[in-house]
């Protein structure tokens, strides 16, 4: 573990992802403190200060209706990680007792779960979220749902593989033989050398849960106003390119910022667990 | 050669059943929603009488498995049902805006392969040097952002700042081509209206580059990761001791067996495409898939939106199946029992 923090630390790109991911989270933590202007996180209305390029105290601009962008940047970044939250922990521990169960069982159990995981894999992920999303009402609780259904099977396949190849491996045939259960082999042996590639595979999900959550917000079928989305705020400034360049620019280098946090620390993350 | 079609006899059956499952999976998503379809095609203000008529029309007082054996019935004979959205048959519908989608998803495939695998391979030759930390950096950035924060983006810098390549649209409305393929730069060129092509091609860069940047990065990082592990090879050491240049090393031993995991994830990666195909075309107005498929599911028109996942679907496993058939074409060592996951 000292070793793990050590070469992350020494990394300038590792420290850099920390730097920004930890920057995201305290804005997102400490919002109501940190933000100018708390309130415009709402259905807030300033006709005096209206699509305001940015200047002091608007740091970012203003919107449409004059609510500040940085402000509701913030607030849009608190959603997003609580859909991660909410999304990774029901997703994660449904798929990888799927891979599990599929790589150490092997046969008919193995092709009927793979399968099945097969199917959810080749419809485009976007696209399965959207039909869920368009056939529910468009609320954050069936956002989410609709985006953790789409996310369990890459850890299924993800976990199957590598249990696949780890059932071979003398520790576990020693468990076979001293008679322990399936239970036990699949929980307590397999799974903790699975444990690098998921932990590692979760933080670069973040990042791309924040992704997907914006973009389907950006078609319309996300969170819906007045709460802030990055993925709404790029779509309802568009129209307006490029006069009013910040109203997208700003949201956009938003999700660019906080995604490619997650990725460097992912990505550092792979190489030192020596996940894949 | 025999073997490669057992593989593709075995290919296409599993996904046959995949389509079999993701045809279930989708119906039975829009069958179970709240919200009654025939109400909602036909408004308020219709009569019971006339919600009733519709309802038995699309068997929709039945049980779900009947009405599902109705749709495979129909789905045989080529018939996804009429759209409650254009009054139109949806294989029509989908037809007329699927070729514009599958133009810009194959050519910011192509732009994928084109670029990343090359980038990734740079990156692997040079390994721990600069230009392996720059191409990291900005594959890591193309991952980073959705494709429509790209596409805008890319359309700031070369559409409005620079004005180099147009802002919305697939041709220019001077030019009248007839549809025959409906795939723009093949029309064209049909039509032998060489500067109508030209026009296209031109309208397809940003868009195409907006969807194929995220890809690009990870064919690129996969490529490099591969070919790393390539070089560690015995075979590669002992080609190193008989003295072949680094440059033919590179491209000729360790590139080629590095290809095929790189080629599985590109396939899956098409997915991606044909899913993030939607955000770039609402941003560049592209008059593909993406705004019928988001009015649909808009308006609750379950016809149409399990005819446009169905079809999406069955574009991507096609598209993998010929992607496994190019792994066998590269590697005849390849057989289907290692390739199974």
């Amino acid at each position: 573990m000292k070793r793990i923090i050590f070469i992350l630390l020494s990394n300038p790109l590792s420290l850099l992802g920390l730097f920004l991911v930890t920057l995201v989270i305290i804005l997102a933590i400490f919002a109501d403190f940190i933000a100018p202007f708390p309130e415009h996180r709402g259905a807030v209305v300033d006709f005096v200060n209206f699509n305001k390029a940015p200047e002091w105290p608007y740091i970012m601009g203003t919107d449409l209706v004059g609510r500040d962008i940085f402000s509701r940047i913030i607030y849009a970044y608190r959603i997003s990680l609580l859909l991660g939250v909410f999304v990774l922990s029901i997703a994660v521990p449904i798929g990888v007792t799927m891979g599990l169960i599929a790589g150490y069982m092997g046969g008919k159990t193995e092709y009927i779960l793979m399968r099945i995981t097969d199917v959810f894999l080749s419809i485009p992920p976007l696209v399965l979220a959207m039909s869920i999303m368009g056939l529910l009402e468009p609320t954050l609780i069936n956002g989410m749902l609709a985006v953790t259904v789409m996310w369990w099977p890459w850890y299924t396949r993800l976990v199957y593989n590598i249990a696949r190849s780890e059932k071979e491996e003398g520790y576990v045939l020693a468990a076979e033989i001293i008679g322990a259960s399936k239970t036990h082999i699949i929980f307590r042996e397999i799974l903790p050398n699975c444990l690098p590639a998921i932990v590692t595979k979760m933080t670069l999900d973040f990042g791309f849960v924040i992704l997907i959550a914006s973009s389907l917000s950006f078609l319309g079928l996300g969170v819906q106003p007045p709460t802030p989305d990055l993925g709404s705020m790029v779509a309802g400034g568009a129209t307006y390119l490029p006069d009013s360049w910040w109203l997208t620019v700003f949201p956009g280098l938003a999700i660019l910022v906080a995604v490619f946090g997650f990725n460097l620390v992912g990505d550092a993350l792979r190489d030192v667990l020596g996940a894949d | 050669m025999p073997t490669s079609f057992i593989i593709l006899f075995k290919r296409l059956f599993t996904s046959f059943i995949v389509l079999i499952g993701v045809s279930m999976l989708i119906f039975t998503i829009a069958r179970i929603i709240p919200g009654d379809p025939a109400r909602i095609a036909l408004g308020p203000n219709a009569t019971l009488e006339a919600v009733a008529n519709l309802r038995a029309n699309l068997h929709l007082d039945e049980s779900i498995i009947v009405q599902y054996g109705y749709f495979i019935w129909n789905l045989l004979h080529g018939d996804l049902g009429i759209s409650l959205y254009t009054n139109r048959p949806v294989l029509l519908d989908i037809g007329q805006f699927l070729p514009a989608t599958l133009e810009l998803v194959f050519v910011a495939g192509f732009i994928m392969v084109a670029i990343g695998l090359p980038l990734g391979a740079i990156a692997a030759r040079y390994r721990g040097k600069f230009i392996d930390h720059v191409i990291r950096i900005l594959s890591l950035l193309g991952v980073s952002a959705p494709s429509f924060v790209w596409a805008v983006i890319l359309m700031l810098m070369f559409a409005f700042y620079l004005p180099i390549f147009p802002i919305a649209g697939r041709i220019t409305d001077s030019y009248t081509i007839q549809a025959v393929t409906g795939f723009l730069l093949l029309d064209t060129l049909i039509a032998g209206e060489y500067r109508a092509f030209g026009d296209a091609f031109w309208h397809l860069i940003l868009p195409a580059f907006a969807l194929a940047l995220s890809g690009i990065g990870q064919a690129a990082r996969l490529t490099r990761a591969n070919m790393i592990e390539t070089y560690d090879k015995p075979y590669i050491e002992m080609a190193q001791s008989y003295g072949f240049s680094e440059k033919r090393i590179a491209s000729k031993f360790a590139f080629k067996p590095s290809l095929i995991p790189s080629m599985t994830i590109i396939g899956l990666d098409f997915a991606a495409m044909l899913g993030n195909a939607f955000l770039v075309e609402a941003v560049f107005a592209w008059p593909g898939l993406s705004r019928y498929g988001v009015a649909v599911i808009l308006r609750k028109d379950l016809n149409a939106i399990v005819g446009t996942v169905l079809v999406i679907s069955a574009t991507f496993l096609i598209v993998n199946i010929i992607v496994d058939l190019l792994i066998a074409f590269i590697n005849p060592r390849i057989r289907f029992s290692t390739r199974r996951s």
